[in-house]
């Protein structure tokens, strides 16, 4: 049985999963795009299509609404809004998507949050005739924070606008300047009509002096995120793998093996690795996966690593490459996104899950929080439901976090309640906030500019 | 059905390394053919050598046309080892964190599909958990023979949960349609309860359904199984929380990611034996709401309703009264490949007389605690 996968074969023509979120502020037409790229690459299947205009009838509309293709729930039906993430699934003839439809309105920074965390491209909806809008503002502030690689900007209802070149070019530019103002990497600009498709997967004839790609056009050619080449490697152990019982073979009587996700880089066999917090090196001997044993593995497949040597090594545990690991620290000074009913406050216990370790947290300082308005940093007693903070933890025992900057895997962290169970926060480590507002953008005579 | 499963294997031989003739075929035209939500081209990606995959590709697709890619890395996961090394992490991740859980396996595909996925977590050690059966009572005996040979073969212990008993005795009466699949949430709860499970890894996909669209990876249900969409806890990263308090329990959907195409093309691709109904053959069927129904103990044609003798395959597999089969000469797991790239009919749409009950069907079978 062949199940390896060689990474020279892997990946050539087909260029992989490509995992997409997708914002807005409410009435921006999000929910028509997202229906409007599932409809244009095929994705919606006859009986769906079929089920949508039935309850587009029902509700005395003369087209099929495509907004009903994602918003599934009967609530959200009934309101006709969107309340959760949905998740949804297209190809084309070089890519996979999976595509997280994150609702604007409703605790718009859990959604964003939970939707940008996995994601590699943002895909934010501007109103071409309200143009960078402040929740656009906190949208690319969100995607800037979690250092989405990409953010693709649909300056949508272009029609209403009568096509025109200058109001487009003239959001290009505003995003442009907040984009940069917030540090978001890339922002390009496409000047789309959801509901009659411009731009969406063909480019239109009703904008010609746009030159650029259609939205899918570009997703398909936006080069994955990671870059496993330049990064070191990382890999929490999740299990330890000891068979045992009779069922188990004579020949893996012996066998010890350390099971995880590569959270970063390449791992071969023959490298030399150091376990943390220990500090413990080995060789590798062995990647398994499965039955199969690999020469090399690589982010993020998941494997188990056999190593040369018998040395302490449990769950939660991170095996890295030895040269140039990661310091293992008690002390961590992070930006949260608050996530919980109940507020934060300074000398709060709870629990940090990093990797496959869960420890306990002590909230040491609460240093700031984000002013959403002016988007920098004020001072603050306690974090509220969708509030973004900087905090100083105390950990009970170390773990060997890295900037978030650095490594998206290696600095995300989630703060549970210890009671409950729930999450309550996402954490980047070493990340920080704005200190001083940023510069007002000039409206350029556009009483519509809402800043 | 032995003598199918024969001709699937022979017709098929999953182990060969050299590209598959029979799907070269498909790819003769030079340019792309969109045929429901998939590209021919686009399935034949992990069959055909890189430099004719290359030639096969639409000239706009070149990255380079935008400045955006300069530089192709080397390694990057294909589609498919992608989705199985999120799964695998999933699994190994609930696995280590919860006292009790169990997988819910029912013999049908994505159950299968999951199973495999679970022995490739924790190899060469045994799945360290039980599989839980619940047994509507109306299953295809070649599903029950299959699952049986199944957790022989991994040396599975198997817990079932019978609807039949709970009819049998009184706690369950059988509904008007005659459908069972409403009726497995009880016993699942009750099997949940009595062996303490506090988390169940379930095969459901989110492009099955739109209410398992907007289902996390890890779900919270509460002391009495209920989901609470309008409450989900975000899912962040990769860092799955399964924690709850005592009476909680998680369900946990490892291929939440996986699209219909995908289980199939990785069944193809890992060579996973199936049970011999997914696969072409003749059968005595009739016809009842669009759907070609099995003749069997729980499922008789009604005045009117003509038996046939037809060559069908089943895309799902669940309550024999209310499946429906599809017609289809797919016999091999390269033709059914083919064959669901091409359907212009979503699984449930085709085959599941119970979805289409109502628009929320499925979201308020799951708000109960359904699986």
């Amino acid at each position: 049985m062949s199940t390896t996968t060689t990474p020279y074969a892997a990946g050539l023509g087909e260029r992989g999963l490509l995992r997409l979120a997708t914002a807005g502020s409410v009435d921006d037409g999000k929910s028509t795009l997202v229906g409007r790229l599932l409809h244009d690459t095929k994705s919606v299947l006859s009986d769906q299509l079929a089920a949508v205009e039935r309850v587009s009838r029902d509700r005395g509309l003369t087209a099929a609404d495509l907004a009903l293709l994602t918003d599934g729930l009967r609530a959200e039906r009934e309101q006709g809004i969107t309340i959760d993430v949905a998740y949804r699934y297209f190809a084309t003839a070089t890519r996979s998507f999976v595509l997280a439809d994150c609702p604007g309105h409703v605790q718009y920074t859990r959604n964003t949050v939970t939707g940008s965390s996995t994601a590699d491209v943002l895909v934010l909806l501007v109103d071409a005739r309200k143009g960078v809008l402040e929740q656009t503002r906190r949208h690319l502030a969100v995607a800037a924070l979690l250092r989405v690689p990409h953010v693709v900007v649909a300056v949508n209802k272009i029609d209403l606008v009568d096509f025109a070149q200058d109001v487009f070019e003239r959001v290009e530019a505003s995003v442009a300047a907040v984009a940069r103002e917030l540090g978001v990497a890339e922002a390009r600009a496409i000047p789309v009509c959801a509901v009659d498709g411009d731009n969406i997967v063909d480019r239109s004839a009703r904008t010609p002096w746009y030159s650029g790609p259609a939205l899918l056009e570009l997703l398909e050619s936006l080069p994955p995120s990671e870059d496993v080449e330049a990064e070191s490697f990382r890999m929490p152990v999740q299990l330890v793998i000891r068979p045992q019982g009779a069922a188990v073979s004579e020949e893996h009587r012996e066998y010890r093996g350390y099971a995880g996700a590569v959270a970063a880089g390449v791992v071969r066999v023959g490298d030399p690795v150091v376990a943390l917090p220990s500090g413990q090196q080995s060789t590798v001997v062995g990647i398994d996966l499965g039955s199969s044993s690999l020469p090399e593995a690589f982010a993020p497949q998941s494997v188990t690593l056999r190593l040369a040597d018998e040395i302490d090594i449990s769950r939660g545990d991170v095996l890295a490459a030895a040269e140039g690991a990661p310091t293992p620290t008690q002390d961590i000074e992070a930006v949260v996104c608050w996530l919980g009913d109940a507020d934060l406050r300074p000398g709060q216990r709870l629990l940090l899950k990093h990797g496959a370790r869960t420890v306990q947290a002590f909230v040491r300082t609460l240093d700031g929080v984000l002013d959403l308005d002016d988007l920098h940093a004020v001072p603050a007693e306690s974090l509220s439901l969708n509030d973004i903070g900087r905090v100083t933890l105390r950990l009970a025992s170390p773990v060997p976090v890295e900037d978030y900057a650095v490594s998206r895997r290696g600095g995300s962290f989630l703060l549970i309640d210890s009671h409950d169970g729930r999450t309550l926060a996402a954490g980047m480590v070493g990340a920080t906030l704005p200190s001083a507002p940023p510069a007002p953008i000039a409206p350029e005579g556009d009483e519509d500019f809402d800043i | 059905m032995t003598r199918l499963c024969e001709r699937r294997r022979r017709a098929n031989p999953g182990s060969s390394p050299t590209p598959r003739v029979g799907m070269a075929r498909i790819v003769e035209p030079p340019q792309p053919i969109i045929i429901g939500r998939y590209t021919l081209h686009y399935m034949t990606v992990t069959e055909v050598p890189s430099h004719a995959r290359e030639a096969t590709l639409p000239a706009e697709a070149s990255p380079a046309a935008y400045g955006s890619a300069e530089r192709e890395p080397a390694r990057r996961l294909s589609q498919l080892d992608a989705l199985e090394a999120e799964s695998i992490q999933v699994i190994r991740e609930i696995a280590a964190e919860l006292e009790r859980p169990a997988l819910l396996f029912s013999g049908g595909k994505d159950s299968v599909v999951m199973l495999h996925l679970a022995v490739k977590a924790f190899w060469p050690a045994p799945i360290p958990f039980p599989v839980l059966h619940v047994d509507t009572g109306h299953n295809f005996p070649e599903v029950l023979a299959y699952r049986d040979e199944t957790v022989e073969r991994l040396g599975l212990r198997l817990e079932v949960a019978s609807v039949q008993d709970y009819i049998d005795d009184g706690r369950l009466r059988e509904r008007a349609d005659g459908t069972r699949n409403p009726l497995q949430t009880i016993p699942l709860l009750d099997a949940i309860n009595e062996h303490r499970f506090d988390g169940v890894f379930g095969g459901g996909r989110r492009d099955e359904e739109k209410a398992r669209a907007k289902e996390r990876i890890v779900s919270l249900r509460d002391e009495f199984g209920q989901w609470d969409p309008k409450n989900q806890r975000p899912e962040l990263w990769n860092l799955y929380n399964p924690r709850h308090r005592p009476g909680e329990h998680v369900r946990v959907f490892p291929i939440s990611n996986w699209t219909e195409l995908d289980v199939w093309r990785y069944i193809e691709r890992e060579d996973i034996p199936l049970a011999p109904l997914y696969y072409a053959h003749e059968r005595e069927v009739f016809q009842r709401d669009g759907m070609w129904l099995a003749v069997g103990p729980v499922s008789q044609p009604r005045d009117g309703e003509v038996v046939e003798r037809r060559l069908v395959r089943y895309r799902t597999v669940g309550d024999m009264s209310c499946t429906g089969a599809v017609e289809s000469p797919a016999a091999t797991n390269a033709e059914i490949v083919a064959e669901v790239a091409a359907s212009t009919l979503t699984e449930r749409g085709a085959t599941r007389a119970d979805d289409r009950i109502s628009e929320a069907a499925m979201e308020d079978r799951k708000k109960e605690g359904y699986f």
